[in-house]
């Protein structure tokens, strides 16, 4: 079977759909294993920070959420182009799927983060460099989100949706440096609470286990999101038909 | 070209199968599909528009006629199908450079005068320089409004002047959706006028209208939408 | 047949761009107000005193002008796109990419530059010092064309929209964070006699990125939206 083919195989709607309802399972249980592991791993035998006691434990929502909302956006803006060059149809569930997703990662990443600084920085809301460039992220899947839904017909918006993507992917990198940038100018050199120089085993073993959990947990998410999101799409198909039919 | 083809409950109807078969072909449409929303405005469209043809799209309200133009033109890419571009000669240029498209908007400017207008699109286009703007305006009968902003003319005078662009490049295609909108008697003679030159010389014109169109002893060419 | 210049169909479009912004004059003059009125608006809003107003100067005068931009930008498509000059423009044998640039050129130099005309006064009502008024200047140059460029994405995706203008800030204004950071920052070091030219690289680079991908982007949205 050539490339071509296997792609155009994986991007119909009908073989698309069962095999996503094959894999939700498997992903679903996974991501429960992972989460639990991860969790107990995380809150009960990783021992408390020597400076900032147990409310360093945040950091297992946090910073997996943080990477997420990153990575969220890349799979969108990739899907976007290839809805672009390609016209493929799964590609814009698939975005369309994963925007509010994203967009609620980086929403905790957020609210995790200023939680975190309340005992660390004695406030809510410091600008510091992360939690700004979160939230102009936020803006960015807002606006993504935004434009999908203002469109009437559906197709439009999606690939209205894929250039802001785009843009927005050849922005990121320069909006994150010239936060940064900015950041050091006006508060100086602090050490920002990622840069650990070393981090214990006991703290990094949990912290790679909910990071997994997270892509997991993403990944059942798009494919029930998808799934019904196909079915609405291709409501007068005759595949759906058969799939209702055989409930 | 088939008579009839009846797929998914729509009929695509198209009549009088008379295109002169040694005339090269312009512009083919296969399988053209168009959905809106919901709705399925037409599917499995194949038309074929010869040089010197009249096509005309018939159909009721919201049967696709606008829809089907701007597909043939480029603007609306099509759910399914493709429309090329036939060109037989090898130097021949691209569909773009070779239709004339004059739709609902008139995309003609009201702080500008008719002539601006017209220079404006000639500049706009390039391509293969056809009556100068003055004698094309003279033409349409607005020799006298040359000069005035568009926005102190009437509607059929502002749509008189989208028509002038026809003459100022040409083209071989053109499209016209509802060219005949606030034209008045005389207007409309010579639009009709104009395509039976452009149709004689070779051109071809695919347009809509609510109103029957005859060219001399001819009638166009019927593609039935929505039935 | 030749189809014409790219060139010469965008010269085209930024002389009739001018010539219709000086018909209608009114959106020469809203920037420049409103760039006044939100800048005086400051000093009644925080504290006319001196030394605050020195600090808040620069970040004041960029996000007005950055607002003052936004502003203006809806008019950048809009009035082709309803009367169906747009159309034109896509269905021509031109690059759409070129006829995008020239337009919003023009749209820049009809309201962009003139935010530079009243920049002196306004300088010197934030008490801004003399010697970052030229600093101030260059990164307005530099950085307003970005402003344009990039916005004129935002104004190309939503230009078929009903309710266009509020999702335009928010697809707009979070891409105009570099713009705002480097140009803002260039200011303030300059008035504290901090060289700049780290800033003003930024910004010259950010505005050739801009150049060379923003009227690509916009094309794109533009066939997109007007499907």
């Amino acid at each position: 079977m050539t490339i071509a083919r296997l792609f155009h195989q994986f991007g119909s709607p009908p073989h698309f759909y069962r095999l996503a309802g094959r894999m939700l399972p498997w992903f679903a249980t996974a991501c429960v294993a992972c989460l639990a592991a991860g969790l107990y791993g995380g809150l009960v035998l990783a021992p408390p920070d020597y400076q900032q006691g147990e409310s360093y434990r945040i950091i297992f929502i946090h910073v997996p959420s943080a990477w997420m909302s990153l990575f969220v956006y890349m799979v969108m803006a990739a899907c976007g182009a290839i809805v672009l060059i390609w016209r493929m149809k799964l590609a814009e569930v698939v975005a369309q799927a994963s925007a509010p997703i994203g967009a609620s990662f980086t929403f905790m990443a957020l609210v995790t983060g200023s939680l975190w600084g309340k005992p660390m920085w004695g406030t809510y809301w410091v600008w510091d460099a992360r939690l700004t460039s979160e939230l102009i992220l936020l803006f960015l899947y807002l606006g993504v989100i935004g434009l999908q839904s203002a469109y009437e017909d559906r197709r439009t918006g999606a690939r209205a949706a894929a250039v802001l993507a785009l843009v927005g992917v050849v922005n990121i990198p320069i909006i994150h440096y010239s936060v940064e940038w900015w950041n050091t100018l006006h508060q100086g050199p602090t050490v920002t609470k990622l840069d650990k120089p070393s981090i214990h085993l006991s703290m990094l073993v949990p912290l790679l286990l909910m990071a997994v959990a997270f892509k997991l947990y993403y990944a059942t998410l798009l494919l029930m999101r998808a799934r019904s999101d196909l079915l609405e799409r291709e409501r007068n198909a005759a595949w759906v038909r058969d799939e209702v039919a055989a409930r | 070209m088939t008579a009839r083809n009846q797929l998914d409950g729509i009929t695509l109807a198209s009549r009088e199968a008379r295109p002169p078969t040694t005339a090269p072909v312009l512009l083919e449409g296969r399988a053209l599909a168009c959905q809106r929303g919901e709705r399925m405005l037409f599917r499995g469209l194949d038309l074929t528009v010869h040089a010197g043809e009249l096509v005309q799209i018939h159909g009721p309200n919201g049967s696709g006629k606008t829809t089907l133009l701007r597909i043939l033109c480029g603007l609306t890419r099509p759910t399914e199908g493709e429309v090329r571009w036939v060109a037989e000669e090898p130097d021949a240029a691209g569909l773009e450079a070779d239709v004339h498209y004059v739709g609902h908007l008139a995309g003609v400017k009201l702080e500008l005068s008719p002539l601006e207008n017209l220079a404006f699109v000639a500049r706009l286009r390039g391509g293969r320089a056809g009556a100068s703007p003055r004698d094309a305006l003279a033409r349409l009968g607005l020799a006298a409004f040359e000069d005035e902003p568009l926005r102190t003319l009437s509607a059929g005078q502002r749509r008189r002047t989208a028509l002038a662009r026809l003459l100022t490049r040409v083209a071989r295609l053109w499209i016209l959706d509802e060219p005949f909108t606030s034209l008045d008697v005389e207007g409309t003679a010579t639009l009709v006028e104009l395509m039976d030159e452009h149709v004689a010389r070779g051109g071809a014109v695919i347009l809509t209208s609510h109103q029957p169109v005859r060219l001399g002893d001819r009638g166009p060419r019927m593609i039935e939408l929505g039935r | 047949m030749s189809a014409g210049s790219p060139l010469g169909a965008a010269m085209a479009v930024l002389q009739r761009d001018l010539l219709l912004a000086i018909r209608t004059r009114r959106e020469l003059v809203n920037p420049i107000l409103f760039f006044v009125l939100v800048v005086s608006l400051f000093p009644l809003g925080v504290s006319p005193e001196q030394s605050l107003l020195r600090a808040l100067g620069p970040g004041v005068l960029w996000v007005a002008a950055l607002l003052a931009t936004l502003l203006s930008l809806d008019g950048l498509f809009r009035s082709d796109f309803e009367d169906g000059s747009l159309e034109q423009m896509l269905i021509s044998p031109q690059p759409l990419g070129m006829l995008v640039l020239a337009k919003i050129l023009a749209h820049w130099l009809v309201t962009g530059l003139p935010l530079l005309l009243v920049t002196p006064l306004l300088a010197t009502l934030l008490a801004l010092p003399d010697h970052a008024l030229p600093v101030l200047l260059t990164t307005l140059v530099l950085g307003t064309p970005v402003l344009s460029l990039v916005g004129a994405i935002g104004v190309a995706l939503t230009v078929g929209l009903r309710r266009g203008g509020a999702l335009l800030s928010l697809l707009v204004l979070p891409l105009y964070v570099p713009v705002l950071i480097f140009g803002s920052n260039a200011v303030s070091s300059a008035a504290a006699e901090i060289p700049v030219t780290g800033q003003l690289y930024m910004l010259g680079a950010m505005l050739a990125l801009a150049l060379t991908l923003a009227p690509i982007a916009a094309a794109a949205a533009l066939r997109i939206s007007l499907h």
